[in-house]
C-alpha cells in the first residue's frame, strides 16, 4: 500500500547520475557514481546510503523526476540503516506524534495551515492575511521530516490520517478547498510526497509564495518599496517543488526588495545544517554553516529571509550576529506593508 | 519562655524575633513531606556576635537550636523536632570579600545563591561559584554544609570541596575559625591543617552555627554550550558517564529522565555542559566531548540532539528555573526527593527501581543524576511531586520516598540530606566505630544536647 | 474565598522574592522584615492555614496581609505559569475577606474611614481638590480631547501638588488640550480597591462612570500610575467607555517636540519604573522616551528596572497606612541606595507616590548632596546644571 512511484527502468536507462554527481556533500566522480547507482538497484549497501545528508536536493537534480531521494530513503528503511542515532530518531517520532487534540471549527478562505508551528501563528496578521483562518497543530503535522530520519514508514502511516484531519473536519465542512501551505515542507508534502507515494489530497495546496504574490498585487497601493538588500536562505524542502523559486524573486521585486546574487542560492544552496547535527556531524554542520553565513555577510544584505522555521530557529542567532535580520518572508512584506513586524 | 522572649529581643532587637503563631506556623515547615514541627521561637541574627549570644542563651536554658538558611533541603531538617529557637541566617548575607587572583570569596553563611551569582556578575564577570540547582533563595552555608553539588560539581567536586574556611559558633558559644583563615588573613584553603570543617559538613547544624564561609570561585567563561546526549538504554548510561567525564573538559555532566511528556518515557538524556575562552575553544571541546562517545555515536545506539541555539537556553541556566517547576505537577506545590550519592556503575539499578517504586506506590515521579568529578560518584535523584492539599497524595509521595531510601541504602549508595526517619536508617546501617566517633563528637561540642535535637542522633 | 484553590500549589521556592538577576530581594515586605511569613510564599501558605482554621485571625496576621505593597514582583518572578497571574488576586480577595470580617490593621482601618466619609485619605473638605492648580488658568472640563484627572496625592499632598502643576504647566506648553474637574474630582479608587474595601471601590468607580458619562469624557490623562492602572484594568473594559493615558505616554509621543525645550549637559539621571504603570502594565518605553528627548540628558540605568523594577512601598495603600514602616531597610531607603550607587545626580519619578516615597528617602538617608529626585516633567522643564 502507498508504494514509492520510483521506475527502476527510467534509473537503470539515466546515464548523467545527475542525483549523485551534482551532490554538493558526497562529491562523486561519474565511475563511482555508475556503481553506487547499481547498488542500490540490487538493494544493497551503498556509500550514499550511509553517508546522504538529506538536503533532498537530488529531487530537484533528477531530470527525470524519477525520486532518487525518496528512493534512498526507501532502501535505508529497508537495509535498516539510521542516519540519525536511533534514540534520537524514536523519540523524534514520539515528539512528532498526533495526540488527538483537533477542535473541528468552521474555517474561511484564505485557511493557513501552519503544520506544527504554533509559534508563527502570530505572523499570520493583517491585511497581508486579512480574514483568514488557521489549523495548528500536531495532528496536521505534514510529516516529511521523517526523510531525514530513513522512515518513509512513518510517513505512510500519519500522512493520510493528517490529511483527513485537515479535510474533515475544516475544509469540507467549510466549503473550502484550498489551503495554504505556510511551509516548503507541507507544500512538496501534498504536491510531490503524497503522489509519489500514491496518497489522495482532496484539497488544493497553495504555496505561501503563491499567496503572497497574489495578495501584494491586490495591496499593491499599499506597498512602499524597501530598497533593501536581502538574502534568501532556501530551504531543503524547496527544492521538492523548485517551481516556487520564481515566486520569491517577483515578490522581492514587489516589495523592492533585492535579493542578493550569493553562491549559495537556488540550486546551489546549502542546507540550514540541524540534520548534519542530528547526524552527529557537527564537523560539516559547522563548515557549511561558515560557508552560508559568510556567504550572506559579503554581499552586505541587511536582512536574510527564511521560509522554513527550523531553517530559521538555527540559523537565525547566526544570522543576527552577523548584522543581518532574520526574517520570514511574510513579515519582510508585512514591513514593505507599512504593518512593521508586530501588526505595526 | 516569657524570659528567653525578651532575652532574644534584647539581642536581635524585637523586630527580629517572633513567637507569634504566624511565624511558629511557617518555620514549622518546609516545602517537603514531613510533618509540621513548631518552634517556640524564630530568631533573625545580624552578627556573629549576635548569634554567640543566642547560642550561649540557649545553652543557659537549655532550649534547643536550629540554624536554618533558605529552608529548601526539602527533607525537613530545618524543622525543630523539639521545640525550640529556629535562627533564621538569611539576615547575615553580606559578601565580605573576593579575592579574584585566589579565586575565592567570603560571605557570611546566609547569603543567598542567587544574590551572590548577581554580585560576581557585575562585579567579578570573570569569575563564578558553582550554582545549585535550588531555587536562588538557597543559602551558600546550608548547601555546602549539606555537602551540595550544582553547575561546577562534574569539574569541582560537591560543594563541600570547594569550601576554603569557615566561621563557626560552637554550641558552647566559642567563635572558631576553620581552615587557613585560622592562622593567616587569607581564606585560602583548608590544607596543609588538620581538617577541622568535617566538624560541621553534613552535620545538619548539630554542631554549631556556621556564620560565615570562603568558596572557591571558577573562571566564568563567555563561551557556553551543552550537548544533551540521549539513549534508550539505561545500560549505556555508566558508560556515557564515565567517557564523558574522563575527558575533563565540561563544566557539569547530568542526566535526566522521566516519564513525562510522552516523548521521554523511557529515553535517558545526559547533558554535557561546558565552556570556553573563545568559540574555537568551545568548538575544540565540543569535539573532545563528542571524539569520547565515538563508540555509542558509530553504533547508533546513542546520539546528541540536534537542538538550535534557542532551545538550548534552558539547559544553559543555572540554577534551572524548570526544576522548581516539577512542583506543580500535581497542581499541588510539592515535591521532595532522595539523592542517593553512589557509584555511578549503579545508574541502571537506580534507575529501575525508581521507575517499580513508583508504580509500587503509584505516583509520578523525575530522576536524574549528577556527576560529582571526574565521575567519582553520583548524586543519582529520585523525585516524586504530590498536591499538598490532598493528604492521600502526600502520603504516597511519603512512602515512595521512604521506600526509595531504602533502595539506595540497599544498593550501596547513601541517601543525602537524608530526613529524620532516613538519618536513622543510615545509623543503622553504619561501622560501630564510625558510630561511636560521631556520638562521642556530638558530646563533647553539645554537652546540652541543643543543637538540632533529634537529627544524627545515634542513641 | 474566591483564588483560594491556587494557595496551596504554592512551592516556596522564594524566586517570587527575586528580580530575575537575583541582585537582592525584591518583594518590598520580605525586604524590610525578613521573616518568611512576610514573604508571597508565606502568606499564600498563612492564607491556607487561616482558611483551614490551622491558624486564627489575628491583627500580625492582617499586618501581614495588609503590609503587601501589591507591587507585583512575585506575579511578574513566579516561575509556575499556571497560577501565577493570580497570586495577587488572591491576596486582594483574602484581604477583602478580612474587610469584611472587620479584621483590619488600624491604619487600614482609618484610610478606608477617610475615604469613605471625606471621600479622600487626608480628611480635607472636596474643595480643597482644586487648590493645586491655582494660578495655573487651568480650564473647567468641558468637552476637550483630554481630561487631566490629579487623583488624591496629586491634589492633596504636597510633593504631589507639586507634581501636578509640572506636569499640565508642560502639557500646556505641548498644546495638548486638557480640561479638569477641580473640586468636582474625585478618587479613583485603586487604593480602596487594593486594600480589598470593594464597596467603596466599586461606589467611586459608579460615581466616576457617571461624571465621565454625563460630561462626554472620552480621553482620560491620569497622573498617578494607580489611577490609570485603576480606570484600564478595573473600570469596565470591551468596551471601555473612555481611553486612558498616563501623562508619561503623552509625553513620550511628543519627544520631538520636547527637545526644544531645555538641554542637560550631561546630567546624569536614573529611572524609577513605577509598579503601576511598569511591571502591572507593562509601559516601561514612554517615560524614557519622554526623558531622553532632553538632550545631553545621560540616562543611567540601575540593576533592577523595567519588570524587575523595586517598589518604592508606596503600593497596595502603603502610601498611606504605613505598615512596612522606615528604617533603614525600608523599601524606599534600599531604592535610593540603588539610585545613588548609579552615579546618578537625579532619580527620576513618574508617580506622585514614589516621589514623596523616595524624595522622604533620599532624607532619611542623608543623601541630599548627592542625589535629587525629580518628577519627568520636572527634569524636561528645569533640569538642573551640573
Amino acid at each position: 500500500m502507498n508504494d514509492l512511484k520510483f521506475s527502476r527502468e527510467i534509473c537503470e536507462r539515466c546515464e548523467t547520475f545527475d542525483c549523485l554527481t551534482r551532490c554538493q556533500y558526497l562529491k562523486m566522480d561519474f565511475a563511482t557514481a555508475r556503481e553506487e547507482r547499481g547498488r542500490l538497484l540490487q538493494g544493497e549497501k551503498a556509500r550514499v546510503l550511509e553517508e546522504c545528508v538529506t538536503c533532498y536536493a537530488c529531487e530537484e537534480y533528477c531530470s527525470h523526476g524519477n525520486h532518487p531521494f525518496y528512493h534512498i530513503v526507501e532502501r535505508q528503511e529497508q537495509l535498516g540503516i539510521w542516519p540519525v542515532p536511533k534514540p534520537v530518531t524514536k523519540q523524534q517520532i514520539l515528539m512528532m506524534a498526533p495526540k488527538g487534540k483537533i477542535s473541528p471549527k468552521k474555517v474561511q478562505s484564505p485557511v493557513v495551515n501552519m503544520c506544527y508551528f504554533p509559534m508563527f501563528t502570530g505572523s499570520i496578521r493583517g491585511k497581508l492575511f486579512e480574514g483568514a483562518s488557521t489549523i495548528v497543530g500536531s495532528d496536521f503535522f505534514c510529516n516529511v521530516m521523517w526523510l531525514h530520519f530513513g522512515k518513509n514508514s512513518v510517513i505512510r502511516e500519519r500522512l493520510p490520517e493528517v490529511i483527513a484531519n485537515i479535510w474533515e473536519h475544516y475544509l469540507s465542512d467549510s466549503g473550502v478547498e484550498e489551503l495554504v501551505c505556510f511551509h516548503d515542507e507541507c507544500y512538496g508534502t501534498y504536491t510531490r510526497l503524497a503522489p509519489a507515494f500514491g496518497i489522495k489530497v482532496p484539497f488544493k495546496p497553495v504555496h505561501i509564495f503563491d499567496y503572497l504574490n497574489k495578495r501584494l498585487d491586490e495591496l499593491k497601493d499599499r506597498i512602499q518599496p524597501l530598497g533593501q538588500k536581502v538574502a534568501y536562505q532556501r530551504s531543503c524542502s524547496n527544492r521538492l517543488v523548485p517551481e516556487t523559486q520564481p515566486w520569491v524573486d517577483e515578490i522581492f521585486k514587489k516589495i523592492g526588495a533585492e535579493r542578493v546574487d550569493r553562491k549559495y542560492d537556488r540550486e546551489n544552496a546549502l542546507c540550514c545544517g540541524t540534520i548534519f547535527r542530528a547526524q552527529q556531524k557537527d564537523d560539516l554542520a559547522d563548515d557549511v554553516q561558515k560557508r552560508n553565513l559568510d556567504d550572506m555577510a559579503a554581499t552586505g544584505a541587511k536582512f536574510c529571509v527564511f521560509s522554513c522555521p527550523a531553517c530559521l530557529f538555527t540559523l537565525g542567532e547566526s544570522v543576527f550576529k552577523r548584522g543581518i535580520m532574520p526574517i520570514l518572508l511574510n513579515d519582510l512584506c508585512q514591513i514593505a506593508l507599512g504593518e512593521g513586524m508586530k501588526g505595526g | 519562655m516569657e524570659d528567653v522572649y525578651q532575652e532574644l529581643a534584647r539581642i536581635v532587637g524585637p523586630a527580629y524575633v517572633s513567637n507569634q503563631p504566624e511565624e511558629r506556623f511557617i518555620y514549622s515547615r518546609d516545602p517537603g513531606t514531613m510533618e509540621p514541627r513548631e518552634p517556640d521561637f524564630v530568631v533573625l541574627p545580624a552578627t556573629t556576635d549576635e548569634v554567640q549570644k543566642i547560642v550561649l542563651l540557649a545553652n543557659r536554658k537549655k532550649v534547643p537550636l536550629v540554624p536554618m538558611g533558605g529552608g529548601l533541603v526539602l527533607s525537613g531538617l530545618s524543622r525543630p523536632l523539639k521545640g525550640g529557637i529556629v535562627l533564621d541566617l538569611k539576615r547575615m548575607n553580606r559578601i565580605l570579600e573576593v579575592n579574584e587572583k585566589s579565586r575565592y570569596v567570603l560571605v557570611e553563611a546566609g547569603t543567598s545563591q542567587g544574590m551572590l551569582q548577581a554580585y560576581l556578575k557585575k562585579n567579578h564577570p570573570t569569575l563564578k561559584h558553582s550554582v545549585p540547582d535550588s531555587p536562588p533563595m538557597a543559602t551558600i552555608g546550608g548547601n555546602v554544609l549539606i555537602h551540595g553539588s550544582g553547575h561546577l560539581s562534574h569539574a569541582a567536586g560537591f560543594h563541600s570541596e570547594m569550601l576554603n574556611g569557615l566561621e563557626a559558633v560552637l554550641p558552647t558559644g566559642e567563635v572558631v575559625k576553620i581552615g587557613s583563615c585560622s592562622i593567616s588573613p587569607y581564606w585560602f584553603g583548608r590544607a596543609p591543617l588538620p581538617d577541622l570543617a568535617g566538624l560541621f559538613l553534613g552535620w545538619f547544624g548539630t554542631t554549631g552555627v556556621v556564620t560565615k564561609v570562603a568558596i572557591k570561585l571558577y573562571p566564568n567563561r563567555p563561551w557556553q554550550d551543552v550537548g544533551v546526549f540521549v539513549t534508550e538504554d539505561p545500560e549505556l548510561v555508566p558508560e556515557v558517564f564515565y567517557q564523558a567525564a574522563g575527558v575533563q573538559v565540561a563544566e557539569d555532566i547530568t542526566a535526566w529522565m522521566a516519564p513525562k511528556p510522552d516523548w521521554a518515557r523511557g529515553f535517558q538524556h545526559v547533558n554535557i555542559n561546558y565552556a570556553a575562552d573563545t568559540p574555537e575553544e568551545l568548538i575544540w571541546k565540543r569535539n573532545l566531548i563528542r571524539a569520547s562517545l565515538k563508540k555509542l555515536i558509530d553504533q547508533k545506539t546513542g546520539g546528541f540532539l540536534p537542538l538550535p541555539p534557542p532551545m538550548k537556553k534552558n539547559f544553559l541556566e543555572a540554577p534551572q528555573t524548570t526544576l522548581a517547576q516539577f512542583a506543580d505537577v500535581r497542581k499541588g506545590g510539592g515535591f521532595e526527593y532522595v539523592g542517593g550519592i553512589m557509584p555511578i556503575e549503579l545508574f541502571p539499578n537506580a534507575y529501575r527501581a525508581g521507575i517499580e517504586i513508583a508504580a509500587r506506590q503509584g505516583t509520578t515521579y523525575s530522576t536524574g543524576a549528577r556527576i560529582i568529578g571526574p565521575g567519582h560518584c553520583m548524586m543519582f535523584f529520585f523525585a516524586y511531586p504530590f498536591n499538598r492539599a490532598d493528604e492521600a497524595d502526600v502520603e504516597r509521595a511519603r512512602r515512595a520516598l521512604e521506600e526509595t531510601n531504602g533502595l539506595v541504602l540497599d544498593l550501596g549508595g547513601i541517601p543525602w540530606k537524608a530526613e529524620a526517619p532516613a538519618q536513622r536508617q543510615i545509623l543503622g546501617r553504619m561501622d560501630p566505630g564510625t558510630l561511636n566517633l560521631m556520638d562521642r563528637i556530638r558530646a563533647m561540642l553539645d554537652p546540652q544536647g541543643i543543637m538540632n535535637p533529634g537529627n544524627w542522633e545515634v542513641r | 474565598m474566591e483564588f483560594a484553590d491556587i494557595l496551596h500549589r504554592c512551592f516556596r521556592c522564594g524566586y517570587c522574592k527575586f528580580p530575575d538577576n537575583y541582585q537582592d530581594f525584591n518583594c518590598p515586605s520580605y525586604s524590610k522584615f525578613r521573616f518568611e511569613t512576610y514573604s508571597p510564599g508565606g502568606r499564600m501558605w498563612l492564607l491556607r492555614a487561616w482558611l483551614n482554621q490551622e491558624i486564627k485571625t489575628s491583627p500580625r496576621l492582617a499586618e501581614i496581609l495588609f503590609s503587601c505593597a501589591t507591587c507585583g514582583n512575585c506575579v511578574e518572578h513566579c516561575v509556575f505559569p499556571k497560577f501565577k497571574d493570580d497570586i495577587l488576586h488572591a491576596f486582594l480577595a483574602a484581604r477583602e475577606e478580612m474587610v469584611n470580617q472587620g479584621i483590619v490593621p488600624p491604619a487600614v482601618r482609618d484610610y478606608l474611614k477617610a475615604l469613605q466619609v471625606h471621600g479622600n485619605p487626608y480628611k480635607l473638605p472636596g474643595g480643597e481638590r482644586e487648590k493645586w492648580s491655582t494660578g495655573l488658568d487651568l480650564e473647567p472640563y468641558a468637552g476637550q480631547e483630554y481630561l487631566f484627572h490629579a487623583g488624591c496625592v496629586g491634589s492633596l499632598d504636597e510633593r504631589g501638588m507639586k507634581m501636578a502643576r509640572s506636569v499640565v504647566v508642560l502639557l500646556k506648553w505641548l498644546g495638548v488640550p486638557f480640561g479638569v474637574l477641580g473640586a468636582g474630582e474625585i478618587c479613583d479608587g485603586n487604593e480602596a480597591r487594593s486594600l480589598g474595601e470593594k464597596g467603596v471601590f466599586q461606589s467611586l468607580r459608579e460615581q466616576n462612570l457617571q461624571a465621565f458619562r454625563t460630561l462626554g469624557v472620552k480621553k482620560v490623562i491620569a497622573l498617578s500610575p494607580h489611577a490609570y492602572h485603576a480606570f484600564k484594568n478595573d473600570y469596565p473594559r470591551d468596551p471601555a467607555p473612555f481611553e486612558v493615558f498616563h501623562y508619561t505616554q503623552v509625553l513620550g509621543a511628543r519627544a520631538k517636540k520636547l527637545s526644544g525645550l531645555s538641554s542637560a549637559n550631561g546630567l546624569r539621571v536614573t529611572y524609577h519604573d513605577p509598579c503601576y504603570l511598569g511591571r502591572h502594565n507593562q509601559e516601561y518605553q514612554a517615560p524614557r522616551r519622554a526623558l531622553k528627548s532632553v538632550p545631553g540628558l545621560q540616562l543611567v540605568e540601575m540593576g533592577r528596572v523595567k519588570g524587575n523594577s523595586f517598589c518604592c512601598g508606596g503600593g497596595g495603600g502603603n502610601f498611606f497606612t504605613d505598615l512596612l514602616g522606615g528604617g533603614p531597610e525600608s523599601p524606599a531607603r534600599a531604592r535610593v541606595r540603588e539610585a545613588a550607587g548609579t552615579g546618578a545626580s537625579v532619580l527620576a519619578v513618574a508617580c506622585p507616590n514614589c516621589a514623596r516615597m523616595l524624595e522622604d528617602a533620599v532624607k532619611a538617608q542623608d543623601l541630599q548632596g548627592e542625589i535629587t529626585v525629580k518628577e519627568i516633567s520636572e527634569i524636561i522643564q528645569g533640569p538642573m546644571q551640573t
